[in-house]
């Protein structure tokens, strides 16, 4: 079973997906995800996609569901143009997502969220 | 050899040069031939038929089976006539009484020669008439084929022209559409545009919608799915150059354009652009 590897830095969680999601390894991300939120109290999440050239609508819904994962703000960074027209497609906005074009702007994101006191 | 091809192989090697003089004279005559310039060229492509057609026939090729690998050649060159006859802008009913007008030299050297066996006259007639016939139809086809090709191909081109993406400012991106949208036109404006956006990294695509006419639900549909797209990619859009009749339009039909910024024309969201990326534009004099 392939784990997606959730990194930590300061009072921001990293995780970058690079391999194509099955099913039980999105359920497997949003469960280790939770416990490193509430384990070191993390304010922000930070997922790069760029990567990731399949989606389908459980991966879809995923990426949606992650930003309600315990009150932490949620940046996706690096969709692909397809992935994004597939999920339009899919009827799946990603409602309350915040998304950047690049991890860099995606971090400058999550600092400005957190009213500056993120430190890396 | 059959019978009938016997007699066809005698009245093409009778006297080819009378023949296509004949042929070429009733093309002219009934007014639906090549005028002047395009004559030694008609004349050209009715020789190169006819040989092909000797050929055909004198290898024993069934007349009723035009479709048949004997008649290859035959069609082969019926395929160039027709083709170079579409691109040149022939009409479709001159390129093909090109191949019918046959029929006036064939019967009339089929006359001379044949028996008066009613039977053999009628067969002989007959398959003559059926074979020019197909040839004809055959040549209307490949004209239609070659014709709905430059269509398409323009259809492409026109496609592709009328949907740039262009760079308006250090991470401003723009799409001005031209023309009624439809299903594959937003779709390609809406794939190069994310592909420029993750090219150049830009963070602000502008859509200028002045050149298009009308907008009904559908293209507001369309323009969502491309701005939503634009979203989840990590950029924002702005939509631009929404006519009045437009925008009345869109309040008519009762279509929700909250949550996207708009703008009158592409100087407004262009300046609007440069404010959020904090750009401060002014005049050196006065």
């Amino acid at each position: 079973m392939e784990r997606i590897p959730v990194l930590q830095m300061g009072k921001c969680l990293l995780v970058t997906i690079q391999v194509d999601m099955q099913d039980q390894t999105a359920i497997l991300l949003q469960d280790d995800l939770a416990v490193k939120i509430s384990g070191s109290g993390a304010t922000g999440v930070l997922i790069d996609i760029s990567s990731l050239e399949i989606v389908d609508s459980f991966i879809g819904r995923m990426l949606a569901g992650i930003a309600a994962v315990l009150g932490a703000t949620t940046v996706v960074v690096g969709m692909q143009p397809a992935v994004a027209i597939t999920l339009v497609e899919l009827g799946l906005s990603l409602e309350g997502v915040r998304t950047a074009l690049n991890v860099e702007r995606g971090m400058t994101l999550l600092r400005r969220a957190d009213g500056g006191d993120l430190d890396f | 050899m059959k019978p009938v091809n016997i007699a066809f192989d005698n009245v093409l090697k009778a006297s080819p040069e009378a023949f296509l003089k004949s042929w070429i004279e009733e093309v002219a005559h009934s007014g639906e031939g090549s005028s002047g310039s395009n004559a030694r060229v008609a004349q050209n492509e009715a020789r190169e038929l006819l040989s092909a057609l000797q050929d055909a026939v004198r290898d024993g090729a069934d007349l009723t089976q035009f479709g048949s690998d004997a008649w290859s050649k035959t069609r082969a060159v019926l395929a160039e006539l027709s083709q170079s006859r579409a691109a040149q802008g022939a009409s479709a009913g001159e390129t093909s009484y090109f191949v019918m007008a046959i029929k006036k030299p064939l019967f009339a050297g089929l006359q001379q020669l044949i028996s008066i066996d009613p039977q053999q006259v009628f067969d002989t007639v007959w398959a003559a008439s059926t074979l020019v016939d197909k040839m004809a139809q055959w040549t209307a086809t490949t004209y239609q084929r070659s014709r709905e090709q430059v269509i398409k191909r323009q259809q492409q081109e026109l496609l592709e022209l009328s949907t740039p993406v262009v760079k308006l400012w250090e991470g401003v991106l723009a799409a001005p559409m031209i023309g009624t949208l439809d299903s594959s036109r937003t779709q390609l404006v809406m794939e190069s545009l994310l592909q420029r956006i993750v090219e150049t990294g830009s963070e602000l695509a502008i859509i200028d919608i002045t050149g298009v006419p009308t907008v009904d639900t559908l293209v507001a549909q369309h323009l969502l799915k491309t701005v939503t797209a634009i979203r989840l990619m990590g950029a924002d859009c702005i939509i631009s150059g929404i006519r009045p009749q437009i925008a009345q339009t869109i309040v008519q039909l009762g279509i929700d354009l909250q949550g996207i910024t708009t703008k009158a024309t592409l100087a407004d969201a262009l300046s609007l652009a440069m404010k959020r990326s904090g750009w401060v534009v002014s005049r050196a004099i006065g």
